[in-house]
């Protein structure tokens, strides 16, 4: 009964900042992994001109969809750091059991890898827009895009990262899984740098990217926990 | 027997659902088969060339049947994923393990005939058109959920975790689809659209029908064939199986 009792919405804040501090304490420990999937990031973005050529104008046209792209797929490739090493070694097991509410615990650690993956990489982006000869504008459209946009993608990857504790073939699938959702996102986020690129303001895609990121703010912990429930049977 | 008397989970056990799902797959399947000669009778035969595409649109008799089925067998699947979550009934994650390769197959088919008409009809097999898109990322959810299902080796798991996944594609299919028709109304304007066909002859749209209940009823017999393998492949240590088995 008691533990019904703690398990009230009261309970959800502090859930939310133990696992944000302990996630953000673990990360910031492991520098290494961080700037190795910025350099994936940027790597990533530098081969795209290699291959199709230096060409100005085409750059140009192709930046806003290969920086976003490509940010997809550094997201993608951080995903597993979520859950596997906990799952791994009963950490989570733990996690599920305390009093805390499961998505809140989860909030905080998506918010955790959001801060250590999606945010930094928005950061870098203006930078590696120059690459592509973005101008200021654009530059700044594709920050307020990922800014926006990372977190919803860390929110949907998290569903899929859940699912696929403990699989075989765990890095593939979750691409498979998780690629299509990815969808929207990658649409209205290029799209934004494509409006300023045009000349037009880029408010309509800012606000279903931030909606976006609002519904998955209140669905996928729940959806989460349900799956890290399942994995954990 | 009165209505109340009626136990509506009788037939949510698979013992007693084996038996029937035979029986309604038999009579589904003859009314596909013979549906189909109609349809494709009145379709290819009976129903006027097209004066401006020839008898290229003729595909429409199995492109929009197959394609209709394939959103409608996620929206089933989501249903019975749905259900299997909340009420836990081994069979309704059974059903919907049975509809996924059908999903699968009939969005194979309508990429595909879409892709045949295409070539004549828009001079390309592929367009980035709205449709074809968001039909593309369908197949890829359908290839998802089954990819899930088989990497999972425990059954309950992979019912649970597919069931999941499922709910949240099925969430995602519309946004999906308003995604992507607001990105290529942006990228070219509507030169190829198929809402933009001319009006359709009565002939025409009755073949089309006809197709459509054919298509729908294989489905239904053909997911009650696979759900009766599924039964047999989970339930094979129980001792109702082991008798059936002991008596064919």
């Amino acid at each position: 009964m008691s533990a019904k009792e703690t398990r009230s919405g009261s309970a959800a804040w502090p859930g939310v900042a133990w696992a944000l501090r302990r996630d953000l304490r673990l990360a910031l420990r492991s520098k290494a992994e961080l700037g190795v999937q910025l350099l994936f990031y940027a790597i990533v973005v530098t081969l795209f001109p290699l291959g199709v050529g230096a060409e100005p104008s085409l750059l140009r046209a192709l930046g806003p969809g290969v920086l976003w792209v490509a940010a997809l797929l550094a997201s993608l490739l951080s995903l597993p750091r979520l859950f596997a090493a906990d799952f791994a070694d009963g950490t989570l097991e733990q996690i599920a059991l305390s009093p805390y509410p499961l998505p809140a615990l989860i909030s905080g650690k998506i918010l955790a890898h959001w801060l250590t993956s999606g945010a930094p990489l928005a950061a870098v982006s203006p930078i590696l827009a120059l690459q592509f000869g973005l101008d200021g504008s654009e530059a700044v459209a594709l920050l307020a895009g990922l800014l926006l946009g990372t977190p919803t993608l860390s929110l949907l990857g998290a569903i899929g990262a859940a699912l696929t504790l403990g699989l075989r073939a765990g890095g593939a699938l979750l691409a498979l899984l998780i690629l299509p959702l990815y969808v929207p996102i990658l649409i209205f986020g290029a799209g934004a740098v494509g409006a300023t690129h045009a000349g037009l303001a880029a408010g309509g895609e800012w606000s279903v990217l931030g909606a976006a990121l609002l519904a998955s703010v209140v669905g996928a912990p729940v959806a989460c926990a349900a799956a890290i429930r399942i994995a954990l049977d | 027997m009165h209505l109340t008397s009626i136990n509506w989970f009788r037939y949510a056990s698979p013992v007693s659902f084996f038996p029937v799902a035979q029986r309604l797959a038999r009579w589904f399947g003859a009314a596909a088969a013979l549906l189909a000669i109609v349809g494709l009778w009145l379709g290819l035969v009976v129903a006027p060339t097209d004066a401006q595409q020839g008898d290229a649109y003729r595909i429409i008799f199995i492109h929009v049947p197959a394609a209709w089925m394939s959103m409608f067998i996620y929206l089933v699947m989501a249903l019975w994923c749905g259900m299997s979550l909340t009420l836990n009934a081994r069979l309704s994650a059974m059903m919907a393990q049975a509809l996924a390769p059908t999903g699968a197959l009939f969005t194979v088919i309508a990429l595909w005939s879409g892709a045949l008409w295409g070539r004549p009809a828009w001079g390309t097999y592929w367009a980035w058109d709205a449709r074809m898109t968001s039909e593309l990322i369908l197949l890829f959810l359908y290839f998802g959920y089954m990819a899930l299902r088989h990497s999972i080796d425990d059954p309950h798991r992979a019912d649970r975790a597919s069931a999941v996944l499922a709910l949240v594609g099925a969430i995602n299919v519309p946004i999906i689809y308003f995604s992507v028709k607001w990105w290529n109304t942006l990228h070219q304007g509507a030169t190829v659209s198929l809402t933009a066909a001319p009006k359709m002859a009565a002939i025409m749209l009755t073949a089309m029908l006809i197709m459509t209940f054919s298509v729908w009823f294989y489905a239904i017999a053909i997911t009650l064939t696979r759900v009766r393998a599924i039964i047999l492949e989970r339930e094979k240590s129980a001792a109702w199986v082991g008798t059936l088995v002991g008596a064919e």
